[in-house]
Parts: structure tokens; sequence; C-alpha cells
């Protein structure tokens, strides 16, 4: 089974690695980079990406004439997603495992972030042969 | 058991008779899709039989068969299904063929083929994109899956690059011939280009966690070579190999254990590649005499002053300054004004660089790019503007898209917020 786990957080939220010590910021980026790689290693990864700042983000929509119309800049508290992983895993469990790792990663002074970490299961069923 | 793959002679040979046996078979075939697909099947026929059966005698005529076998095979199922059409005498229908030179004889013309190839690739009427990977398929024999691997991307998603890049040169209906010698220099200037932009997607790939995708450059090199070798006496494609191997040079250094980005003052100069340092060298010393210098010459020429000091306050920052005033002379380019900048930082003081780089603010071309606020942090702080530089390297790391250049812009912005808290 497949599942996203995405990492959501305000553009001026707890997030904030920019304003982090250099120690704490480096600390964070092993951590992130060792969680991929032992999720790669142990053939649970699928796809990891981290996203551009929110400040990039538009909205985007059709006009009367079908070109796109865009909107932004968007305000701090908005929640925006920063990055995700994609796992394939045999329980729920697991799924939920993994999310806590991530959820757990450094933050400032190395105490855990405990941040949010929404888990949506990836619709990749085979589909039931219809009587 | 695994099944044996192709040793390093094989896979090289393999990867140059690659467009040689592309050239002649669209001569026989005249349609590129089709010749190309043949090919492409050839070579991976090769890659499971050579190992097992070792080279055959004669691999040009070998994967030539095989290919033209395709091909046929192609074309007789298709003409079957049009219930026995008459075939035509080429076996492509007159629609699909594309057009040969009008002197075109039976002569072997492999080496000629290699170039005309790389023309058709990498031809101004398609998207960099569908260019980079058309080029690495047809002309270094890459297949499809390794192209998609070094990309990133879905094989599926890689295919569909290559059949629409196909698709837009049998629409714009590209010759298979060299181009006239009035053509010849501009669409030379677009093989460079795409070649150039190979080796960079290789070098500092614009995405993703990893910061180099040595692969890619590797391939740039091999092509640049193959066109060096094929135009000795062009003065510009030497100085594109010279700036890809000088460049290249400093890979090992680039990056530290963690995958973590090193620029090039803190580098550990000892694990430069000298021999490509002096490879590098030797070809940008027998071109530049010759005069007509060109922007490849010229940064490579800049690539070779960073190579040669053997520590980097040893840089010979004037004559790199020198280097980019002509540089900038040659071409409107503001990322060439962005190093011009900072060179001359780095020989006057960072006022006369930071007073520089407030005359690009105005340039819409470098609207939102992270390299201006990062060039600017970096001389706000060799000024002593702490706090400016912090703003600029955060400005930076949100703006860049690449993974290993934000955490090293990130880290640089932290290093600075706790320098005053130690000095205190």
């Amino acid at each position: 089974m497949k599942y996203i786990l995405m990492m959501n957080t305000p553009g001026k939220g707890p997030y904030q690695v920019a304003n982090w010590a250099k120690q704490d910021f480096q600390a964070h980026i092993a951590f992130m980079m060792g969680f991929s790689k032992k999720l790669r290693a142990a053939g649970e990864l699928v796809a990891a990406e981290g996203l551009a700042g929110p400040d990039q983000a538009r909205l985007v929509r059709a006009g009367q004439d079908g070109k796109p119309v865009t909107d932004g800049v968007f305000p701090e508290t908005k929640e925006f997603l920063a990055g995700y992983w994609i796992v394939d895993v045999e329980t729920t469990e697991r799924a939920y495992a993994i999310a806590a790792e991530a959820s757990a990663a450094p933050g400032p002074g190395g105490k855990p972030l405990n941040m949010g970490i929404e888990v949506r299961q990836v619709m990749s069923g085979p589909p039931k042969d219809l009587l | 058991m695994t099944s044996p793959t192709l040793d390093a002679h094989q896979e090289r040979l393999l990867r140059d008779l690659a467009p040689q046996v592309l050239g002649m078979v669209i001569r026989r075939f005249r349609d590129f899709s089709a010749s190309e697909d043949a090919v492409q099947e050839a070579l991976i026929a090769a890659a499971a039989q050579w190992p097992r059966e070792g080279l055959p005698d004669e691999p040009r005529a070998w994967l030539y068969q095989v290919a033209s076998r395709r091909i046929a095979d192609q074309v007789r199922a298709e003409a079957a299904r049009r219930r026995r059409e008459a075939i035509v005498v080429s076996l492509v229908p007159p629609e699909l063929q594309i057009a040969l030179a009008a002197d075109d004889d039976d002569t072997p013309a492999e080496h000629d083929d290699t170039l005309v190839l790389l023309f058709m690739c990498c031809h101004p009427a398609l998207s960099p994109a569908s260019a980079i990977a058309l080029t690495l398929r047809a002309a270094g024999g890459l297949t499809t899956a390794e192209i998609a691997t070094a990309f990133l991307v879905p094989e599926a998603t890689m295919a569909q690059r290559i059949s629409r890049a196909k698709q837009s040169i049998k629409a714009s209906l590209v010759p298979f011939q060299m181009p006239t010698a009035e053509e010849r220099d501009q669409r030379l200037g677009a093989v460079l280009h795409v070649l150039y932009l190979i080796f960079n997607e290789g070098y500092t790939t614009s995405s993703g966690p990893t910061l180099h995708r040595s692969d890619l450059s590797s391939e740039a090199i091999r092509l640049a070579r193959t066109l060096h070798a094929l135009l000795p006496d062009h003065a510009e494609t030497a100085g594109l190999l010279a700036l890809m191997l000088l460049t290249d040079a400093r890979r090992a250094a680039r990056t530290g254990p963690a995958g973590e980005l090193i620029p090039l003052d803190d580098q550990d100069r000892r694990l430069w590649d000298q021999p490509a340092i002096v490879e590098g060298i030797a070809l940008l010393s027998a071109t530049l005499p010759r005069g007509a210098i060109g922007a490849y010459q010229l940064q490579a020429a800049i690539a070779a002053v960073h190579d040669e000091a053997a520590r980097a306050e040893d840089t010979d920052w004037p004559q790199i300054l020198a280097l980019y005033g002509l540089l900038q002379r040659m071409s409107d380019n503001p990322m060439v004004a962005l190093s011009h900048a900072i060179a001359t930082a780095m020989v006057h003081g960072p006022a006369a660089g930071l007073a520089l780089l407030r005359a690009l603010d105005a340039d819409p071309r470098l609207t939102g790019n992270h390299r201006l606020d990062a060039a600017r942090a970096h001389l706000l702080e060799r000024s002593g503007d702490h706090e400016g530089a912090i703003e600029g390297y955060r400005r930076a790391a949100q703006r860049t898209t690449s993974i290993p250049e934000q955490n090293y812009l990130l880290t640089q912005a932290a290093r600075l917020n706790e320098a005053p808290l130690k000095a205190r």
C-alpha cells in the first residue's frame, strides 16, 4: 500500500529553519538526509520532494478565455506543503511509524519538532472485476 | 545468475558507433524516427549479446544489420496491414521520408554523419529540453531509461519527450544533411549550447537532493570530445571541451561527505583532478593564440586561472576581472555581469562590487533570481554588514530550487547569525 506523508507548515510557522542556529540547522538536514537514505535502503521510499518557498506559490485558475489567471502572494498564516514522502509499506501502522519518525526531526536546541505530518493513502488498488 | 554486462571498452565502442550507424540507417531508410528506434533496439540487443558471445568481427556492420532488419520487419508489417500496398523503393512512405543531401552518394560518411546528427538533434526549432533528450539518445546512444534516470523522471515521461522531439524535427522539415557554410556557424553554436546545457545539468542539478549527476557531465564531455575530434580547428569547440574539463576537475572537492556544497574557497585543492586540468589548459593554450576568442574559451580561461591557484588566496583576481570584462563585452548576459561584480569586489573591494550589483537590480532577467541575492549577501559579508548579509542569504535560500544550494545558503545565514554572539 502506498501512502503520502505530507509536511504542512504555515508560511511563518514553527518550521522556520532560516532562523535556527547553524548547528541545529545542520543536525536537522543530516537527520532528513539520513531518513530518506534509510527509507530508500529499506525499499520503502517511492518518492520524496521538497518544495520551493511559499512566496513563489501562485494559485492558478482558468479565466473566461481559458487562459491562466494567477493569484498570490498569500498570507503568512496560510498553511503550505513544504515537502512530502511517498512510501510503499505493508500496513497503515508502518506508514504511521514512518510519519512519527519524520515528525520527531530535531529542531532548535536539538529538541524534536513533533510537527504534524498528514498521512493519506494513495489510491493504487487494482480495480475489481466487474460482473 | 545475473547476465553479464558490457565491459568499459565495449560500452565505449557501442556509444561511439551509435551515431555512425544511425546515419547509415537514415541514409538507407530515410525515416529519422523509425531509424532512431531501430538503432536503439540494435544497441539494446548488442548490450545483451556482446558480453555473452563476444564482440562481433565488424561491430558497426553488426549493428547496422540488426537495425536494418528491425526496420525492414516493421515496414513489412506495416505494409501487410495496408493489404500489401505497393512497397516504395525506399520501403518508407514518401510522406515519412526526410530529404537527403542532393549530392548524396554511397561513400561511407560515418564521421560526417555524427556531425549531421548533432546538427539535427540540436536544431534551434527544438526546445532545449527536447534537444538534450534527443542528443543523448540519438548521438550519445543512451537508452530512454538511462536518460530518464539522469533527469529523475519516469521513463514514460522521457519517452514522450523524445517522441515529441522527433515529431518537431519531422514538422520542421529539417533535412538530414550538412548545413550550408553560412548556416554552419549558427548551427554549430546551437550544438555547443546543448552540450553545455547537458554538462551543466550534470554538474549543478537544477532540482533534487544530490548536487551533481556525474553521468550527464561525463556524457557531455564525451560528446564534446567527439565533436572536437571532428572539428579540431574550431576554436569554440576546443574552448567548450576545455571549460568542461577544467570545471569537472573540481568535482571530487565540490561536495562534502554528506553531499553538502563546498564553495571554491573552501575546497581541498588536493582533490582536484590534475590530469584533467593539464588537458584543459593544453587545449586552451593551443587555441587562444589563433585569434577569434569566443565566450567558451574565455570561460575556460577563467576556470583555468582558478585551477592554477594552489590556494584560494593565490587566485589571480585581476586576471579574472580582465577576462570577465572581455566576456561582458561579448555577451549581454546578466550572469556574466554578476560574476564580473564579484571579481570587481575581489580586486577593488566589496563597495565597488556592491555598486555594480545595484545596477543589476533593474534587470528584469534577474528579478527573483537567487544568485543576485546570494552574490550581494557574499559581498555585504565581506564589507562587514552582517545583518544585510544574513537577510540576503535567507532571501536567496527561499528562491533557489536546488536543495544543496538552499542548505548551503541557510548554513551561511546561521553562521553569521551566531558570529556576533560569540564576539560578545
